[in-house]
């Protein structure tokens, strides 16, 4: 079998004494928080309606008249608030701390953004208003698309994908419409052995065999592989630059020649971005199309607090191949393209409903505008430094698997230093909640065992990155002295202790059901 | 019983092989989750992809060690999978197999061999 034995243990190994019952209790403030469904009984509510005197012309309905009434729960106002308001107290956020998640590059949301995005002029709009009465909001895409173009190198970009694997998508359709425009079927995609998961799957669900490149021992893309894997069955090799182990493909170049001398071509994957904005053009690089996350490397909110947005530029050979809508500048100022003939004779369609997350748009934009191309220059220097510094700091107690040299924008630590200490990472992730701090990226990427992934994004201060950095040293000390009881029945001051994800996976509840009365 | 070097084992009666993952693949992949198997009448190659195993941690895909029919499977297996983690090399089997071609088990190994390969991984 293909023994993917590189992650983690999910039961808990504590067998402590019993720690106090999970979630149901009040403390702190934080009240039990039953679902909604349970908090509001169904023959109440907390609206009244006057419906005397109200008929209902049933035979409108075509028979189709609901026999029960349907399971709403009964709040009042302050209920229903209170509810999502606790609910937003036990998540957290960027607005309450430092996010570590390497390879999610949670920066800081500058409210800057937040103001430009509630403009009425923005927020108010609806998809299907007439162009004229929306020049506003295209300029904005246009304006955001130079900045994209400009930044990248790249002749073309397509700004309607609304994630990150969403943009792989566009990126390998577009590809693929490539290849049979000029009849050349291939079969495969070659991905790193470090590469996002969504690589391979981006891969396999437009229809391509994936194979997997091996990395150098010191992280990086294996030439002497590639070269061999490469051929005129590949269509495509994606490559993440820099990579998930932090690191720059410094072959990025002879990588690119490869590929291209193959007839194949080269998907930037730029989730990582923000490591080289303003300092290194993809285009440069050899990249043929790339998605950017404009929730990562530009700032607009995500992880739980709002969607992605990602945007891929493309090459001129791949350009007539991007999705509709587009802006382009028209007899009457700027106009959609939307129909799939003229300049969009060989699109490859529409990859969603209207023209993707408007609002990060601007919020996008803003964040170019209000740092400049110098600024955004020193995003990426100020990202990479801070990674660093983490680096510098921990690497004295925790292992790096590929210590030599400077790493980009994230700091890559293995689970070596914890040998014998009877900790894993899983454990010590937890005990970081305890200490006040969301963990790291762990088990990712899958070539580093144990792994942790620290990234701090350029908005964290020094004294937060100390503030941090303490806080693991202290944490590894108690590990290194045997308090290993600690670790295990992490986490205790969150309002869930450690969960069973076995049982979890193995029985899972997808779906309320009524407690039987 | 005979093993590969991807951690399959085979247990052969007259022409019929059953096949499982070993303990020291399922002690590796923690604890199972899911279990997805070939249909009855299904014909195998050697080395093509059997089945899948989901862990906690990650799914694999199990190969076929041997090339055949499957002349059935282990429908106990698919509703607990946890008798993969509990007996792997027993109850906890996946598929039997009529070989097409009783020579392939030369090439699989016998415990020894194959307990000598996992101490050199």
């Amino acid at each position: 079998m293909s023994l993917q034995n590189v992650g983690r243990a999910t039961r808990s190994e504590y067998e402590g004494p019993a720690l106090a019952p999970e979630g149901r209790l009040g403390k702190g403030l934080l009240q039990d928080e039953p679902l909604i469904f349970e908090r509001g009984r169904f023959d109440m509510t907390g609206v009244d309606f006057d419906l005397e005197g109200e008929t209902l012309d049933e035979s409108d309905l075509a028979g189709l008249t609901r026999a029960s009434p349907p399971a709403l729960p009964g709040l009042s106002e302050p209920e229903t608030v209170r509810h999502y308001v606790r609910l937003s107290q036990r998540n957290h956020a960027i607005d309450l701390a430092l996010y570590p998640l390497g390879s999610c590059t949670m920066k800081h949301n500058p409210r800057l953004n937040e103001r430009m995005a509630r403009l009425a002029g923005f927020a108010d709009l609806h998809p299907l208003q007439p162009i004229s009465t929306v020049q506003g909001a295209l300029q904005v895409m246009d304006e955001l698309a130079h900045w994209l173009k400009t930044l990248t190198g790249m002749p073309a970009v397509a700004l309607s994908p609304k994630a990150g694997a969403h943009g792989e998508l566009c990126g390998l359709l577009a590809i693929r419409a490539a290849l049979v425009a000029r009849g050349d079927a291939r079969t495969t995609v070659l991905t790193p052995s470090s590469a996002h998961g969504t690589n391979p799957a981006t891969a396999a669900l437009a229809g391509y065999q994936v194979q997997e490149i091996a990395q150098t021992a010191d992280g990086r893309v294996d030439l002497g592989d590639l070269a061999a894997k490469l051929g005129p069955h590949v269509a495509a090799i994606m490559v993440t630059n820099p990579n998930t182990c932090g690191l720059f493909e410094r072959d990025i170049l002879e990588i690119a020649r490869l590929t291209h001398a193959a007839g194949a071509f080269f998907y930037g994957d730029g989730a990582n971005f923000n490591a080289l904005v303003g300092r290194v053009r993809p285009a440069d690089l050899g990249v043929d199309a790339m998605h950017i996350n404009l929730h990562k490397t530009f700032s607009t909110p995500h992880g739980g607090g709002g969607p992605g947005a990602g945007p891929v530029v493309l090459s001129a050979e791949l350009a007539p191949f991007a999705p509709t809508p587009f802006v382009v500048h028209g007899p009457n100022g700027l106009e959609l393209v939307e129909e799939t003939h003229g300049e969009a004779a060989q699109t490859l369609g529409r990859l969603c409903a209207f023209h993707g997350q408007m609002g990060m748009y601007v919020r996008a934009l803003a964040y170019m505008m209000s740092h400049g191309a110098d600024g955004l220059r020193q995003v990426a220097e100020d990202a990479v430094l801070n990674a660093n510094y983490i680096k510098a700091r921990l690497s004295g107690v925790m292992s790096a698997p590929f210590a030599e040299g400077p790493c980009m924008h994230e700091a890559l630590f293995d689970e070596t230093w914890l040998e014998g200490t009877g900790v894993t990472t899983l454990d010590f992730a937890k005990a970081m909640i305890d200490a006040g701090f969301h963990p790291m990226t762990m088990y990712f990427p899958l070539v580093v065992k144990g792994a942790m992934l620290i990234e701090p994004t350029e908005t964290e201060s020094r004294r937060e990155l100390d503030r941090f950095c303490d806080a693991l040293l202290e944490l590894a000390a108690a590990a290194k002295a045997g308090d290993v009881d600690r670790f295990k029945s992490a986490p205790r001051h969150a309002p869930l202790a450690r969960l069973d994800e076995t049982q979890a996976a193995r029985k899972p509840r997808l779906k309320w059901t009524p407690a039987e009365t | 019983m005979r093993f590969t070097k991807d951690h399959e084992w085979v247990e052969v009666e007259g022409d019929v092989a059953t096949v499982g993952v070993t303990a020291y693949a399922a002690e590796q992949l923690g604890d199972v989750v899911f279990v997805e198997l070939p249909a009855a009448g299904a014909a195998l190659k050697a080395g093509a992809e059997m089945a899948v195993v989901e862990s906690v941690k990650a799914a694999s895909d199990v190969y076929a060690p041997l090339s055949g029919e499957v002349t059935g499977v282990n429908g106990d297996i698919a509703d607990n999978p946890q008798t993969l983690n509990d007996a792997p090399e027993g109850s906890g089997w996946l598929v039997k197999i009529r070989l097409a071609d009783p020579a392939e088990l030369d090439a699989l190994m016998d415990r020894s061999a194959y307990e000598a390969y996992l101490r050199s991984l």
